[in-house]
């Protein structure tokens, strides 16, 4: 009979309509979920990432001093050069004694893993300052050894069955002592900002990498900028347009997309091997990375130029000015915050390249301050490559933290930018 | 020394401006052409310019020229070397000269000589460098001199020195072009070293890599291998995988942003995936290799442990030996990397198809997934297909991540849980070691530098090209 009542088909027809729209809609809020997913595992990817970094960074900015009284003790400390005493054995040697512990070697050697080597430094300082203190008991404040550090931030646990991790139960137990006497104190953990690179966990910082890479962005800055915003001003402004000038412009969009590995292969090739710069100096660093951020600085600067209307070259050209007083006196003026504003972020992205320094020798241990363009530096980024690949677990928390200082310098090189560009740029 | 030389010389510059523009400013009698400045700029230069180019040749040719002087008078012992020690000796002689330390030890008469030489070295280096101080001064001096007689009201001071800039600047650029040629240069010149020992057929088509070249003749191992086909297939197989999470992750990104995201949310969404874009790839490696490799090993690690004893008893043997070091790791993580690439010029691609191919339909009645379906991917395909280009091209080239994660071992595999390694990581580690700069292991990384470069840069060029054609399609 529903044949009778719908004749035509036409209910029927309405019906599979229906039903198409509903997969077509069903099938359109699929594809826009797809979307909301595909940007919601983007972030939430950066999310892990900062929140990764942090977790395993922020237990590195504390540390654990240990407070211990030194007799030190004529018999071991030399008079006439008293920076020659072993201030670290002595010291253990009597805190073993205190323990109850001295007969037994093996458990001194337990004791004096337990300090760190600073000790030495500490009390060397304190005699030369003061000579009369031989024959005193000093109490000496001295990072812990990077484990003993561990310990006490809960990174080694003692559940972990003895052999398997680097603190013998006794150990442990010490701490705990040492801890109930209140001789251990966390504090804010100045090494890490006033110390450069060191075998030892507890002593290394990122001071010297910090400045190496200031020296190296010196020099960056010092080249590229001029250089680029000179070729993107005769390549926008003066230029003829002939086949040179187009091969120039191919030239600067492929350097751009060059591997950054490449400039390293350049770097050592004709700045190291050919002109015989030295080797893991800010100064190779810098060049390589002037090369590398030409392009961008380029690339920005005569995007920069050419959002200033042509009206304003027109206007200074009327009233008499050449094309060089046109170009200097008006619109290189009015472009300047879009140039400075690419250039900090090419910058900012040079701060952050490590591929070709690792291959200029900046992969190279280097536990001091550079004091000149020439000297063997460190840099920030390379101190992470160089942090990671090392064996102590306390390193990984000093990597995440050496992170946090890049990023921290990065973020503050891209806010000037956008600063700059929300303040000063012009809609025309 | 040259500290004194350069500030004499800029007193005489600053000299030269100072009373160049001194008289251009008393501006008596006829019609000045150009300004006190330029006057003023143009004694500077020509103070300047004659000076510093004095300096740039004796910095040159100072090395040959003191070879010239000092080989003229050589004792006899040291004529009679063999010419790789009496280059050597010469060598210590210039490093003692300049109050350094030898680098070998000379024994006999040759000690004394060395002395003596050493002596007449710094003398002879001392005199070239009196030379060229004094050629300098006297050129600064009698440029300023003519520089500021010069000035007088019809001199076109100001176009001369726009000359100069307009130089100046092409300099700048020829920069760039140089840039490329070093790269070029470089990378040829020692690959060409290469393949002198290493027959090119067998680099690219070698399946053996194990570039471990003795120091002694007589070790074994010396000859090493250096086939690079299995780097190449570990490049490319991190490349895919990073772009199997890139491409679709970056593609609906770029989608989603452009035609369903309100402008608000876009305004928070883009900076944001700006972020992941501006992180640097050391980041990414300390977060492969602490992070991403532990996690995953542990997941396969555990559904190892579970298939072991059933009927997939080898696969679970298998899935317990998984590395941190895999090439799934390097390349999802590569991939998230490159998420914010493939995503921003897609947005961009996306963008440029005109609105009118969007309206037309819509008013036939599509859906926005239809319309980007049929419409606007069909139309933006050939840009996408080049944005994509660019981002293999990234990959490729991308060296920390690899170098942090993937790991060192030349496997020949397609197997996303073996390590694999990559050119880059060869490169990183064929260079960081201390090595002389001449033997073939070193050689070898510009080997694979040059292959790099030939590469990224075809793909670059052709990703450049279809864009280009696209972006005029419809401009």
């Amino acid at each position: 009979m529903t044949d009778a009542l719908d004749p035509t088909g036409q209910q029927t027809r309405q019906r599979a309509a229906a039903a198409q729209l509903k997969r077509r809609y069903a099938r359109e809020r699929r594809f826009k979920l797809y979307g909301q997913l595909a940007i919601g595992i983007a972030l939430a990817f950066l999310l892990l990432l900062v929140g990764r970094i942090f977790e395993q960074g922020h237990t590195a900015f504390y540390t654990h001093a240990l407070t211990t009284p030194v007799y030190l003790d004529p018999a071991r400390v030399d008079r006439v050069y008293p920076s020659g005493a072993n201030y670290l054995q002595l010291a253990a040697d009597q805190q073993a004694e205190r323990l109850g512990v001295a007969d037994d070697p093996v458990a001194v050697r337990e004791v004096r893993d337990l300090l760190s080597s600073e000790l030495n430094f500490v009390a060397a300082a304190a005699v030369e300052a003061d000579p009369s203190r031989i024959g005193q008991t000093l109490q000496l404040r001295a990072p812990l050894d990077d484990s003993a550090d561990l310990y006490l931030k809960g990174e080694i646990s003692r559940n972990t069955p003895e052999d398997q991790r680097v603190l013998s139960d006794r150990q442990l137990d010490w701490l705990d002592q040492f801890k109930a006497n209140g001789q251990i104190e966390a504090r804010f953990n100045t090494v890490l900002f006033t110390r450069s690179d060191s075998t030892q966990p507890e002593l290394a910082g990122v001071l010297g990498a910090v400045i190496g890479s200031a020296l190296m962005l010196f020099v960056t800055a010092a080249l590229a900028l001029p250089i680029g915003v000179g070729a993107a001003v005769y390549l926008e402004e003066f230029a003829p347009k002939n086949r040179f000038t187009d091969l120039i412009e191919v030239n600067i969009n492929n350097l751009a997309a060059v591997p950054s590995i490449v400039y390293g292969l350049l770097g050592l090739a004709l700045f190291i091997n050919w002109m015989h710069l030295p080797r893991s100096s800010p100064l190779v660093g810098g060049l390589v990375l002037a090369l590398m951020s030409l392009p961008t600085i380029i690339i920005a600067t005569r995007s920069a130029l050419k959002s200033v209307p042509p009206s304003i070259r027109e206007a200074a050209l009327a009233v008499g000015a050449s094309r060089t007083q046109a170009v200097f006196h008006h619109v290189l003026p009015l472009a300047a915050p879009g140039v400075m504003t690419g250039a900090i972020i090419a910058m900012a992205h040079a701060l952050g390249e490590t591929a070709p320094l690792l291959l200029i020798g900046m992969v190279s241990f280097v536990p001091g301050v550079p004091d000149a363009l020439t000297d063997p530096s460190s840099a920030l980024s390379v101190l992470v490559y160089i942090w990671e690949n090392a064996s102590e677990r306390a390193f990984h928390e000093r990597t995440a933290a050496a992170i946090m200082v890049l990023l921290t310098f990065m973020i503050a090189m891209n806010a000037v930018a956008i600063i700059l560009r929300r303040r000063f740029e012009r809609r025309w | 020394m040259a500290l004194i030389v350069f500030a004499v010389l800029a007193a005489v510059a600053l000299g030269a401006f100072l009373a160049a523009r001194a008289r251009a400013r008393v501006r008596s009698g006829a019609a000045w052409h150009s300004g006190p400045v330029y006057h003023a700029v143009q004694a500077l230069i020509w103070t300047l310019a004659p000076a510093l180019l004095v300096l740039v040749l004796a910095a040159v040719f100072s090395d040959a020229l003191w070879l010239q002087v000092m080989s003229a008078g050589l004792p006899e012992p040291i004529q009679a070397l063999e010419p790789f020690r009496r280059q050597a000796f010469l060598s210590d002689v210039r490093l003692v000269g300049a109050g350094g330390l030898p680098m070998q030890i000379w024994t006999g008469e040759l000690s004394g000589l060395l002395q003596s030489e050493a002596a007449r070295s710094s003398r002879v280096q001392g005199l070239l460098d009196a030379a060229a101080a004094v050629a300098a001064v006297t050129l600064a001096l009698l440029g300023g001199l003519i520089g500021v007689l010069q000035v007088r009201p019809g001199l076109r001071a100001r176009n001369r020195v726009e000359a100069w800039i307009g130089g100046a600047l092409f300099v700048c650029s020829a920069v760039a072009v140089l840039t490329t040629v070093g790269i070029v240069a470089s990378l040829l010149f020692e690959s060409l070293r290469f393949f002198q020992t290493v027959p090119v057929l067998e680099f690219l088509f070698g399946t053996q890599w194990s570039p471990q070249i003795a120091i002694r003749a007589d070790q074994i191992g010396s000859s090493g291998a250096f086939g690079a086909v299995p780097l190449f297939v570990g490049t490319f197989l991190i490349m895919a995988i990073a772009m199997l999470v890139a491409a679709p992750i970056g593609l609906f990104s770029a989608i989603y942003l452009s035609e369903y995201a309100s402008g608000a949310s876009r305004a928070v969404i883009k900076p944001l995936l700006e972020i992941l874009a501006g992180v640097p790839t050391v980041v990414y490696g300390f977060f492969a290799a602490l992070t991403v490799g532990p996690a995953l090993r542990g997941f396969f690690n555990g559904i190892g442990a579970q298939l072991l004893g059933g009927p997939l008893d080898s696969v679970g043997q298998y899935l317990l030996l998984v590395q941190n070091q895999m090439a799934l790791v390097a390349g999802a993580v590569m991939g998230i990397m490159l998420i914010p690439f493939v995503s921003s010029l897609s947005d961009d691609i996306i963008n440029a198809v005109p609105q009118s191919l969007r309206d037309g339909s819509y008013a036939m009645g599509a859906t926005k997934s239809e319309t980007v379906g049929r419409v606007l991917l069909p139309a933006a395909l050939p840009g996408i297909a080049g944005a994509l280009l660019l981002a293999v091209s990234r990959a490729i080239g991308e060296t920390m991540i690899v170098t942090m994660a993937a790991g060192l071992a030349a496997n020949l595999t397609l197997n996303p849980l073996d390590t694999v390694t990559t050119v880059t990581v060869q490169i990183v580690t064929l260079l960081t070691g201390d090595q002389e700069f001449n033997s073939p292991k070193t050689l070898a990384a510009f080997g694979l530098g040059l292959t790099l470069f030939v590469l990224t840069l075809c793909l670059n060029i052709v990703a450049q090209r279809i864009v280009q054609a696209y972006r005029e399609q419809y401009d």
